[in-house]
């Protein structure tokens, strides 16, 4: 658990975003490595999410550099919006949840591997005439949908429309929906936001086994510091678009700017 | 409830003088004109009925409100069987009138009950079950009886006539639900491509004499392409803005069309295009040279209706063609991430989907089936012009689309036999038959405002439906 880990998963250089006049992020460079959980901190308009928005493609930076390093090397900032969760293969969760609330929680699992099915349904021609091909992968999708379903105990609710699961469940599906599409990265936006204690201890081990059971690198932006403390590798913090700090949780905690501007009131105690 | 029912009088009654001292001008006079000036009729009877209708319509709705059931539900009989029975009214439009109010009267009586019934089945396993084989049996039996109806004693000229042009609605519908309902883009010029696909047919089939079956690939392939030229610039609109867009391309193909004389023939239309063929065989009572007609080569005499029975065979066919293809295209991956774009285009980029193709492919999928009617309707009008293709029909289809029930296949069927047909049958009813539209567009907003059939069955299950025990 070294920020200086040979070959970082994911390098940001010099990372810059200006709005107009505002400077939501400035300069801000920091790298996660594979298998590691990387979490950005900082207080609210710190710019963690104009960081995230623009590893995922939705925003194009003013200045800087993305490298992702995974199967081939990937500039970041060169691709279009929807490429990155293609090609790059970079899935992202959404701070306001964002699934397919009409869809069945099965069928938002399935919208997740498009990109292999289409694959596999040449374009829609073999799977409208419904050649073994097309069948077989659409069987193998719904088997590793079931996988997921398993592993965040929504298996009997797979039928129901997303919408009306409860707020918990919509957080791990979303979750589950981003794995679906076989990430090299994968980016939560607060998933802990709005779960109670015993949600975020779940969520805390899902985290652990994405990490340690499926190998992949994640970066976490998250305000719940039972959560960040508790399973972060490597941790960032951002304060108006800038980093103060970075480092292992126990040199953040203790870092005397970072208490300055984030964890400063006995609330937002690193214990909480 | 006797205390209240002096109130309740006083209130019918004070409804009955407020519709007495509307409808006076209204109703109670016609100008009419015999030559040497404007005369009055006096109607006075008609608004007596409508007036007598009104104030017990009023009684029966607030007893029903109250939960006086039986009462307010003889009260509906009552006037129901009033307004079917042969009395004398002066008009047909006051006795559907009469009924009518009966009707929304016993709606109003049993809705709560219903709807409680509804919502405990919609909630219960088991009705959800029954529910979904009511769905599929009612559909069957849809499409058997629409395979025998040209057996049938309805199938006179004037019905089947009909059943062509609901067909050819429903075939809208459906090719309109891929863009509307699955994909969830508002597109109010529809009928553009429409227009496409019936002036492929009419200048291929005049100008180089290419027979039906020829041109209907041909007339979906142009208008799958007019689908791309327009999407690739105006897709990356959203909602209303696309609306606007699309709306504006529909009226730019009708203008085309009707000032492009050299291709179009401009106002004056295309005439004489050559109707459909079955293995070379005309539908006319004589031949053109070299060719046979259909009564020669079954050797039976000819009848008008063959021609008829055949174009209504052709548009089930093209429909049922849709309505397969939708299906099936549903459980397909680019179906679900046309439904996943309608839901939320942003998650949808998250997840690597590429939202320009896919809208694009919505689009040229819809056109094409778009495309494939029009050549259906320039073979059977055998003339068509730009007045053809205005923007109400790209209206009524959308509308055909929406009160059906977005996305559902089977709504669009009922909702375009309500809006297609309704008005037809009710042709006696003169200027009238309007109102009653409006009316029940109204009464499908209000009770069933996600439209007719509003169930989503989802593309893929991992748990089988259980059967009811």
């Amino acid at each position: 658990m070294s920020a200086a880990h040979p070959e970082p998963l994911i390098e940001v250089e010099h990372l810059t975003m200006r709005f107009g006049g505002l400077v939501a992020v400035d300069d801000v460079s920091f790298s996660a490595g594979p298998r590691q959980i990387t979490a950005i901190i900082g207080p609210n308009g710190a710019g963690k999410t104009t960081v995230f928005n623009c590893i995922t493609g939705f925003y194009k930076p003013t200045v800087g550099r993305l490298t992702l390093r995974a199967d081939q090397e990937y500039l970041l900032e060169r691709m279009l919006g929807h490429e990155v969760g293609q090609k790059a293969r970079v899935a992202r969760t959404f701070q306001n949840i964002r699934l397919f609330p009409g869809m069945t929680v099965l069928e938002n699992l399935l919208v997740a591997q498009h990109n292999k099915l289409m694959r596999a349904s040449g374009m829609s021609i073999f799977g409208l005439l419904g050649l073994q091909r097309y069948r077989t992968a659409e069987a193998a999708a719904i088997e590793k949908a079931r996988g997921w379903l398993e592993r965040i105990q929504l298996l009997p609710d797979a039928d129901r429309p997303a919408g009306e699961l409860p707020y918990g469940a919509q957080r791990r599906l979303e979750i589950a929906r981003a794995m679906c599409t076989d990430p090299q990265l994968l980016c939560l936006d607060e998933p802990a936001a709005g779960l109670n204690p015993r949600e975020s201890a779940e969520l805390n081990e899902l985290l652990v086994s994405i990490r340690d059971r499926d190998g992949i690198g994640v970066l976490l932006i998250e305000h719940d510091m039972s959560v960040v403390m508790r399973i972060s590798n490597h941790i960032v913090v951002l304060d108006y678009g800038r980093k103060i700090a970075e480092g292992a949780p126990d040199m953040v905690r203790n870092d005397p700017a970072v208490i300055r501007a984030y964890l400063g009131t006995a609330e937002d105690g690193p214990d909480a | 409830m006797g205390d209240r029912l002096p109130a309740l009088l006083k209130d019918s009654a004070l409804t009955a003088l407020m519709a007495a001292a509307l409808g006076l001008f209204i109703v109670g006079f016609q100008t009419r004109d015999i030559g040497q000036g404007l005369f009055f009729d006096y109607q006075f009877v008609d608004l007596g009925i409508a007036v007598v209708t009104i104030f017990f319509g009023r009684l029966g709705l607030h007893l029903a409100a109250m939960g006086l059931k039986w009462p307010s539900f003889a009260l509906g009989t009552v006037l129901g069987a009033v307004g079917a029975s042969p009395l004398k009214m002066p008009s047909t439009f006051l006795h559907w009138f009469v009924v009518i109010a009966g009707v929304l009267i016993i709606l109003r009586t049993i809705w709560p009950w219903a709807n409680a019934a509804l919502a405990k089945a919609r909630h219960s396993e088991r009705g959800r079950a029954m529910g979904q084989r009511g769905a599929k049996w009612f559909g069957a039996i849809l499409l058997i009886a629409a395979v025998l109806l040209p057996f049938t004693p309805f199938a006179d000229q004037k019905n089947m006539d009909l059943a062509v042009l609901i067909l050819t609605y429903v075939m809208l519908g459906w090719g309109l639900n891929i863009v509307v309902g699955l994909a969830g883009l508002l597109d109010l010029g529809y009928v553009a491509f429409y227009a496409v696909g019936a002036y492929s047919y009419a200048l291929l089939s005049t100008q180089f004499g290419l027979n039906f079956w020829t041109v209907l690939p041909l007339a979906g392939m142009f208008a799958a392409t007019f689908g791309l030229l327009l999407g690739f610039p105006v897709l990356r609109l959203r909602g209303d803005y696309l609306a606007i867009v699309t709306m504006g391309f529909g009226e730019i193909i009708r203008l085309v069309l009707l000032n492009w004389v050299d291709l179009s023939n401009g106002p004056a239309g295309i005439g004489g295009i050559p109707g459909p063929t079955l293995f070379g065989a005309v539908f006319a009572e004589t031949a053109p040279p070299g060719q046979q007609t259909f009564a020669q080569m079954m050797n039976i005499p000819f009848s008008s209706n063959q021609r008829l029975i055949y174009l209504y065979y052709i548009i089930l066919l093209l429909a049922l063609v849709t309505n397969f293809f939708t299906q099936r295209i549903r459980r397909l991956p680019v179906g679900r991430a046309w439904e996943a774009l309608r839901e939320d285009e942003t998650a949808c980029k998250a997840l690597g989907i590429n939202p320009t193709n896919t809208k694009l492919t919505a689009f040229a999928v819809g056109a094409m089936f778009a495309g494939f009617a029009g050549s259906f309707f320039a073979a059977k009008q055998r003339f068509i012009s730009p007045e053809s293709f205005t923007f109400i029909e790209s209206a009524i289809i959308l509308s055909i689309v929406v009160l059906g029930g977005m996305g559902s296949q089977i709504g669009v069927v009922l909702a375009a036999v309500l809006l297609i047909g309704l008005p037809e049958w009710f042709r006696d009813l003169g200027a009238y038959r309007m109102i009653v539209f409006g009316l029940a567009m109204v009464l499908i907003m209000v009770f069933r405002p996600r439209g007719l059939i509003a169930h989503r069955e989802p593309s893929v299950r991992l748990h089988p439906v259980r059967a009811g025990p």
